[in-house]
C-alpha cells in the first residue's frame, strides 16, 4: 500500500509541471495584465511599466517561469497583488472556509445521494425511481451559480429563513475567536454553540448549491450500482440462507454497491473545489474559491498561478486517499 | 440410504426438533408445480408445467434435462427464491407437510438455511468478493442456531474440515479470490450443510468446474448426505453424474417431467426416447452391442408447445401421428412413469429385439 502511495505521488510530477506551465501561459494570455487591472482609469504607459518592473514582468519569460518554478517548489508563491500578502498565507487563511462548505455539500450528496439511489434501485420503475432519474438529470445540468441564485433568493431573501451571505453574522458575533478557522469547529471549542449554530446555519445555502451536482452523480451511481449488485449471484445465495433482509442489504449488497460509489465521490472532490468558486461568489463566503474569482478578475498572478496548484495537489491528494478506503473495501485491491 | 450419523461427520437433523413426530409423508412433496414468467410486452413463459415429484427423508433425487427444461425455476420456486414481480406459480410445495407456496416471507427466511438449503452452479460468483470466507459460512449459524461469534467460528471451522478444506481456521480470514473454484464450491457446501438441513438442493453443483475437481465434489456429496441423512435433490444436466448418486431420477424437458423411474430401471432400460436419446449420449461400458452412441439430434429450441402435442416430436425418431397432434399424459408403465404416445420397448422385449438381431 506504502508503494502504491509513493507511485502516485510520484506521478504528480508531470502533471503539475504540465499545469504549472499551461497556468503560466493561460494567465498571462489574459487580456488587459495585472498593471492595468490595478490602475483602472489612472493607467498610463509609464505607470503600467513601472508597475511590471516591480512584479518582474517585464523580463522574459523563460526568465519569468524558471524563477516562478523555482520559488513554487518552496511552496512560494510570491505575494499577492492585490492584498500584498504572501500567496501561501492567504490560501491556508482561507482554506478552512472551503473545506468547511465542501463538507457541508459533501455531507448533503452523500448523505442524501446513498439512500435515495437504494431506494430508487429498490422501487424500481416506480414513481421514486423515475423522480429521481429525472432529478438526477436536472441535478447535473443546473449551473451552480444559477441555483445558487435561486435559493439565496427564494430562502434567504423572500423567506428569510437562513442568511444570505457570509460566514457568520458579523455584528452578532463580533468577538468570536477562530483559533482553527472552521467557524463550525470554533464555536463549539470555544464554547459558543450559538456561533457553531450561527455558522453551520451559513453553510445550509451554499451547501446545497454546491452539493447538488455531485448529489445528482452519486444517486445515479448507487441505483445502478445497487441495481447490479442485487441481480448477483452471491446475492441470491446469502437469500438462501435466509438471511434477514437488512442483513443481506447490508453486508451483501451496499458493501458491493459502495464500491463504484466511493471511486465517483472521490472524484467529485475535484467539482467541489473547482463548484467552490461560483459558489463562494454568489454567496459572498469568503474562501479560497472567491478569492481566486476577484484574483482572476484582478489578473493577480501569482495567486491564480499558486492557487490552481494548491488545489490541483490536494484533490490528488484526496483522490489518493480514497482509492486506500476503496482498498479497505474491497480486498482484492488491498491484496495488490 | 439411511438416517444414521456417524460420529465425526455430523451434519445430520438437529435431535428433538417438535411437533415431527406425527408426520410420516414425504419430506418434500411438489405437486402441479407451474411457474410462468410473465414480462410486460413479451409473451408468457412456461418454464415449469405441472411437475410433481416427492423426496422421502434421506432420499437422493435426480432432476436431469438440457439447458432450459425449467431445472433451476423448479428448484428456485421449492425455496421460495423466484422474482418477487413478473412470476405466476402454481401448484403446491410441501415440506413436511406445510405448504411453502404462499408462505411468509418471514417463514421462508426462516425455513431457507435451515431446514433446506441450496448450493448453486457457479462457485466463482456464488461467494462474495468482499466478505471473508469465515462470515459467510458462520452468518448462517448465526443466523439460525443462535451461535455467539466465536461459537459459530469454531463451528465453522470443523464444517471447513469436514468438506475437505485444509488449514480451516487460515482460511476463514481468507477472501473468495484466495480460493480455487472446488475450494469456494466446498465452502458453498459447508455453509448450506452448517444448519443441518433436511433438504439439500444442488443445482448443478459441478458444471463450472474441471473434470477431476467434478469428481472430487461429487465424492464428497455423496458422503456428506450418506453420512448426515440429509435429503438430496441433484440438479444436473448430465445423467453421468446421476448415476452413481440418485436413488430416483425425474427427467424434465421443456418444462414438463417426460420420465421418472428409480435409478436401475431408469438407466437398465429406459422408456422416454429422450431418456434414451441422453443415455445414449454419454459412453457406458455396459451399454448394449448396437445401441446407438449419438448424440440427441437437434437442440431444446426444436421444440412445439406442449398444448399441440408433445414437445420432443421435432427431435424424436420414435414419433407417431399422435405425437403432433395431441400431448401425451405421465402414465405408470412398470416401475417407471412415461409421458410418450410409442415409449421404448420394455425390458424383455429389448432383449428380445437384440436376440433377434445376434
Ligand atoms: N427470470 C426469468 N425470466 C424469464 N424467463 C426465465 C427466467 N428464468 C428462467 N427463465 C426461462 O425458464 C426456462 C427454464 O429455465 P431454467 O430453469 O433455468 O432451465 P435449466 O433446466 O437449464 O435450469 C428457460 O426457458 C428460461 O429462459
Ligand atoms: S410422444 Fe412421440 S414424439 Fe414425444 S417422445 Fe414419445 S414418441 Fe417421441
Ligand atoms: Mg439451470
Amino acid at each position: 500500500m506504502l508503494r502504491f502511495a509513493v507511485r502516485r505521488l510520484m506521478q504528480l510530477v508531470p502533471i503539475l509541471l504540465g499545469l504549472s506551465i499551461l497556468l503560466f501561459f493561460w494567465v498571462r494570455a489574459l487580456p488587459g495584465g495585472p498593471a492595468v487591472a490595478l490602475l483602472g482609469e489612472r493607467a498610463t504607459p509609464e505607470k503600467i511599466a513601472q508597475i511590471n518592473r516591480i512584479y518582474g514582468l517585464d523580463r522574459p519569460w523563460y526568465e519569468q517561469y524558471l524563477s516562478f518554478l523555482e520559488r513554487a517548489v518552496q511552496l512560494n508563491f510570491g505575494s499577492s497583488i492585490r492584498t500584498q500578502r504572501p500567496v501561501t498565507e492567504e490560501f491556508l487563511r482561507l482554506f478552512p472556509a472551503t473545506v468547511e462548505l465542501s463538507l457541508a455539500a459533501g455531507i448533503f450528496a452523500v448523505g442524501l445521494g446513498i439512500p435515495l439511489g437504494y431506494l430508487a434501485a429498490r422501487r424500481h420503475t416506480t414513481l421514486l425511481d423515475n423522480a429521481s432519474v429525472t432529478g438526477s438529470l436536472i441535478g447535473v445540468t443546473v449551473p451552480v451559480f444559477f441555483l445558487g441564485y435561486l435559493l439565496r433568493y427564494v430562502f434567504a431573501v423572500k423567506l428569510g429563513w437562513l442568511p444570505a451571505t457570509g460566514r457568520q453574522d458579523s455584528r452578532e458575533f463580533l468577538d468570536a475567536v477562530h483559533p482553527t478557522g472552521f467557524y463550525v469547529l470554533d464555536g463549539i471549542l470555544t464554547g459558543n454553540p450559538a456561533a457553531a449554530w450561527d455558522a453551520a446555519k451559513h453553510l445550509i445555502l451554499p451547501g446545497i448549491a454546491l452539493g447538488t451536482i455531485p448529489l445528482a452523480i452519486i444517486t445515479r451511481i448507487t441505483r445502478a450500482s445497487v441495481l447490479d449488485v442485487v441481480n448477483e449471484d452471491y446475492v441470491r445465495t446469502a437469500e438462501a440462507k435466509g438471511l434477514l433482509k437488512r442483513t443481506i442489504t447490508r453486508r451483501h449488497v451496499l458493501r458491493n454497491a459502495m464500491l463504484p460509489v466511493i471511486t465517483v465521490t472521490g472524484l467529485q472532490v475535484g467539482l467541489l473545489l473547482s463548484g467552490a468558486v461560483l459558489t463562494e461568489t454568489v454567496f459572498a463566503f469568503d474562501g479560497v474559491g472567491r478569492f481566486l474569482n476577484l484574483a482572476i478578475s484582478n489578473r493577480d498572478f501569482s495567486v491564480i498561478q499558486g492557487f490552481i496548484l494548491i488545489i490541483a495537489v490536494i484533490v490528488v491528494v484526496v483522490n489518493l486517499l480514497v482509492d486506500i478506503a476503496y482498498g479497505l473495501v474491497d480486498p482484492r485491491v488491498r491484496a495488490r | 440410504m439411511g438416517t444414521g450419523r456417524s460420529e465425526e461427520l455430523d451434519l445430520g437433523q438437529a435431535p428433538g426438533r417438535p411437533g415431527r413426530a406425527a408426520y410420516d409423508g414425504p419430506l418434500l412433496a411438489v405437486d402441479d408445480l407451474s411457474v410462468t414468467f410473465t414480462r410486460r410486452g413479451r409473451r408468457d413463459v412456461r418454464a415449469v408445467d405441472g411437475v410433481s415429484f416427492a423426496i422421502r427423508p434421506g432420499e437422493t433425487v435426480g432432476l436431469v434435462g438440457e439447458s432450459g427444461s425449467g431445472k433451476s425455476v423448479t428448484a428456485l420456486a421449492v425455496m421460495g427464491l423466484l422474482p418477487g414481480r413478473g412470476v405466476r406459480v402454481g401448484g403446491s410445495v410441501r415440506l413436511e407437510g406445510e405448504e411453502l407456496l404462499g408462505a411468509s416471507d418471514d417463514r421462508l427466511r426462516d425455513l431457507r438455511g435451515r431446514e433446506m438449503a441450496m448450493v448453486f452452479q457457479d462457485p466463482m460468483t456464488s461467494l462474495n468478493p468482499v466478505v471473508s470466507i469465515g462470515v459467510q459460512v458462520t452468518e448462517v449459524l448465526r443466523r439460525h442456531r443462535d451461535m455467539t461469534r466465536e461459537q459459530a467460528s469454531v463451528e465453522a471451522a470443523s464444517l471447513l474440515r469436514r468438506v475437505g478444506i485444509p488449514d480451516p481456521v487460515r482460511r476463514l480470514k481468507d477472501y473468495p479470490h484466495q480460493l480455487s473454484g472446488g475450494m469456494r464450491q466446498r465452502a458453498l457446501i459447508a455453509s448450506a450443510l452448517a444448519c443441518r438441513p433436511r433438504l439439500l438442493i444442488c443445482d448443478e453443483p459441478t458444471t463450472a468446474l474441471d473434470v477431476t475437481i467434478q469428481a472430487q465434489i461429487l465424492d464428497l456429496l455423496r458422503q456428506l448426505v450418506r453420512e448426515s441423512g440429509t435429503a438430496l435433490l441433484m440438479i444436473t444436466h448430465d445423467l453421468g453424474v446421476v448415476a452413481g448418486l440418485c436413488d430416483t431420477v425425474h427427467v424434465m424437458y421443456s418444462g414438463r417431467v417426460v420420465e421418472s423411474a428409480p435409478r436401475r430401471p431408469l438407466f437398465g432400460s429406459p422408456r422416454h426416447p429422450y431418456t434414451g436419446g441422453l443415455l445414449a449420449s454419454i459412453p457406458r461400458l455396459d451399454a448394449p452391442r448396437g445401441a446407438p452412441l449419438h448424440p440427441i439430434q437437434g437442440s431444446p429450441n426444436d421444440t412445439i408447445p406442449w398444448e399441440s402435442g408433445c414437445a420432443f416430436a421435432p427431435r424424436c425418431e420414435d414419433r407417431v401421428d399422435a405425437c403432433t397432434t395431441s400431448a401425451p399424459a405421465l402414465e405408470v408403465r412398470g416401475n417407471a412413469s412415461v409421458r410418450c404416445w410409442n415409449p421404448l420397448p420394455p425390458p424383455g422385449r429389448t432383449a428380445a429385439v437384440q436376440e433377434v438381431r445376434a
